[in-house]
């Protein structure tokens, strides 16, 4: 296969994906462990989504993420063990225990905050757009949510506004079918949720959420008519998340309507056709094993920082309410 | 000194802090063009342009939103929501998100937003224009809450709101905008948590907000021919509460009434009272009082909207009651 990028970024997409997979795995683990306080919403099976679209941004780009957010964060370099510090309640991580896998938030790698309302981050990403433009910089905002936000008020009225006034941001659905229970199929009239950009006047791109380098083509594109000032662009990736809403959500409503929907998904695994596909273009066996175990080592590293740290003194909770106080 | 109308004094704070800096920027609907629909933002538009000051569409939890996206990225908005019954419409914004961010992120950021909007009845706007949404605003944690009374008060209080790091929502009272005060020549910044004794008194304590505080300060004149001497203070933000103000003039007075416009069920005068209650309950000489607006929904008619409204006449009767 051809491609225009080089062996070097290549590399860097697999690193990305294989690294969101191992840190999930792990966060599976303590969850069923038991060591996981509250919820985990796994992104497993989504990871092309996000590596594909961070590929194609800035060091200073704004990113608004969601409740399923954990792919976002390792898209941007966020670090491993602060965010299983943060997953597992401790005071090390990245919000001191107090946001948790729902909301973390890495403000220095421009995560505006992972957010537990669905479509509460849409318009708050569309402010740093605001933001953006009107301090002059070349930065731009990407917002990630999940088919359902696409029925929340705030994604109509926040790409509204973006169209309106031409504000450099790219919107980019993570459709993976299923709000909880409710598939997307049976709430929405609309063949692709893409189509919706045609009501606000912007492009509406559909793209194979499970092909890394499909998403970053959309997303270079999206990046370039937002930073040349012509506005945002609204992504469909098309994709699916391999386990339930959250971990320990059975999932049965996906065999409603096919008995092998969800096989026939992790047959087109992301990070496993990644690797396959770049093992077909000069890359060895060696280098993707190098690759391998050198997230292995910094998951490992993750996992044990998380552990060893402490629990966060419960005088904490007064603290951080006011930025003065 | 020098006279001016409590909207136009809204409108120099503005205008003051966009031209001390450049980061802060004026949203909401109709706030451009024509100024604002209680025209507190007259002209603010043809100084400093349309990126600054715009207008935007009738989407409050997009464009509230869009204001903590620019707090968090280097911003100071002031967002405009025209009646303070929209707050609703944007709630998830505020409340989930601008006032906890700053917590939810352990402190890695801060959310320098304020949120303008008017309160009050008495305009016949009925039961989704009239509300006072104070008490609603403070209960959740993470936002601060200021209630000015008159015109310096307003223009001092807001320029600290605007400079504040932290989500506040000012409450500016709507029959208030057309009202005239005298102001200093230059209004400094009023600092949050710190209440105002307007009148002193050593009978009676009366904690008031908003327009209460004027109206109160009108009882107690009418009250001191009765010999009945009431001390008035000006709550000036609920969040922060200055407590310590309002305990040590009840350890002086011996009786303390609320006056706050907002629905009086689990309201301010609620509050306060109960924290009078936990530390200086041995120096009450009568039980704590309060007045708000009663538990119905604002009614359109004058004939049924004005008696439920706090007025001066009401505080008079409950004081005189308190002294028996």
């Amino acid at each position: 296969m051809e491609t225009k990028y080089s062996k070097k970024h290549l590399l860097s997409l697999y690193e990305i994906m294989y690294k969101m997979r191992r840190f999930e795995e792990e966060v599976f683990e303590f969850y069923k462990k038991g060591m996981m306080p509250g919820l985990a919403h796994l992104y497993l099976g989504e990871e092309a989504v996000a590596t594909g679209v961070c590929a194609a941004l800035k060091e200073d780009d704004y990113i608004g993420s969601t409740h399923r957010g954990h792919g976002h964060l390792v898209a941007r370099g966020a670090d491993l063990g602060k965010m299983m510090a943060e997953i597992l309640g401790k005071a090390t991580g990245y919000s001191k225990g107090k946001g948790g896998s729902m909301h973390i938030m890495a403000m220095d790698k421009g995560i505006l905050g992972a957010n537990g309302i669905v479509g509460g981050e849409i318009p708050i990403a569309t402010g740093a757009a605001y933001s953006a433009k009107y301090r002059m910089t070349d930065q731009i905002a990407v917002s990630f949510f999940g088919d359902s936000a696409t029925n929340e008020g705030t994604f109509h009225e926040s790409i509204n506004m973006a169209a309106a006034w031409n504000l450099p941001i790219i919107y980019v659905i993570e459709n993976n079918l299923y709000g909880i229970s409710v598939d997307i199929r049976d709430v929405t009239n609309t063949a692709n949720l893409a189509d919706r950009a045609l009501g606000y006047g912007i492009p509406g791109v559909v793209v194979d959420g499970m092909d890394v380098l499909a998403v970053q083509k959309a997303a270079e594109e999206a990046a370039e008519r937002a930073r040349s000032g012509n506005g945002p662009t609204l992504i469909e990736c098309k994709t699916y998340r391999w386990q339930g809403h959250h971990v320990g959500d059975p999932a049965v409503y996906r065999e409603r309507k096919d008995s092998n929907e969800k096989a026939s998904w992790m047959e087109r695994c992301p990070v496993a056709c990644f690797r396959d596909q770049i093992l077909s273009m000069k890359i060895t066996e060696k280098e993707v094993a190098k690759i391998e175990d050198a997230v292995e080592a910094e998951v490992q590293a993750a996992v044990k920082f998380a552990e060893e740290s402490p629990y966060p003194d419960p005088a904490e909770a007064y603290t951080d309410l006011f930025s003065d106080l | 000194m020098r006279e001016i109308l409590y909207r136009d004094a809204i409108c120099e704070a503005l205008d003051e802090e966009m031209e001390r800096d450049d980061r802060v920027l004026l949203l909401g609907e109709d706030v451009a063009f024509i100024g604002g629909n209680f025209k507190t933002s007259v002209g603010l538009y043809d100084k400093y342009g349309d990126l600054r000051v715009k207008d935007t569409p009738i989407s409050e939890a997009g464009f509230v939103g869009m204001g903590t996206g620019m707090a968090l990225t280097g911003l100071r908005p002031v967002i405009e929501l025209m009646f303070s019954d929209f707050m609703l419409v944007a709630a998830d914004q505020i409340i989930n998100n601008a006032a906890k961010i700053t917590y939810m992120s352990g402190g890695q950021v801060t959310v320098p937003m304020v949120i303008r909007t008017p309160i009050g009845a008495g305009r016949s706007s009925a039961a989704q224009h009239s509300q006072s949404m104070q008490a609603f605003a403070a209960h959740f944690p993470g936002m601060k809450v200021v209630v000015p009374s008159n015109a310096q008060e307003a223009k001092g209080l807001l320029k600290t709101a605007i400079r504040d790091d932290n989500p506040v929502l000012f409450f500016e009272h709507k029959m208030e905008y057309s009202n005239k005060y005298m102001i200093d020549d230059v209004v400094l910044p009023i600092p949050f948590g710190k209440a105002n004794i307007v009148r002193q008194g050593t009978d009676v304590t009366i904690v008031a907000t908003s327009s209460q505080v004027m109206k109160s300060v009108k009882a107690a004149e009418l009250l001191e021919k009765d010999g009945i001497s009431a001390e008035v203070i000006d709550l000036r933000t609920i969040v922060p509460m200055d407590r310590e103000t309002i305990i040590q003039s009840v350890k002086k007075t011996g009786r303390l009434l609320v006056v706050d416009e907002a629905y009086e069920r689990c309201g301010i005068g609620a509050e306060i009272g109960a924290d009078v209650m936990d530390d200086v309950f041995y120096y009450l000489e009568a039980p704590i009082a309060r007045i708000g607006t009663p538990n119905v929904s604002l009614p359109f008619s004058p004939a049924l909207e004005f008696p439920l409204i706090p007025t001066v006449e009401k505080t008079v009767e409950k004081v005189r009651k308190m002294m028996k």
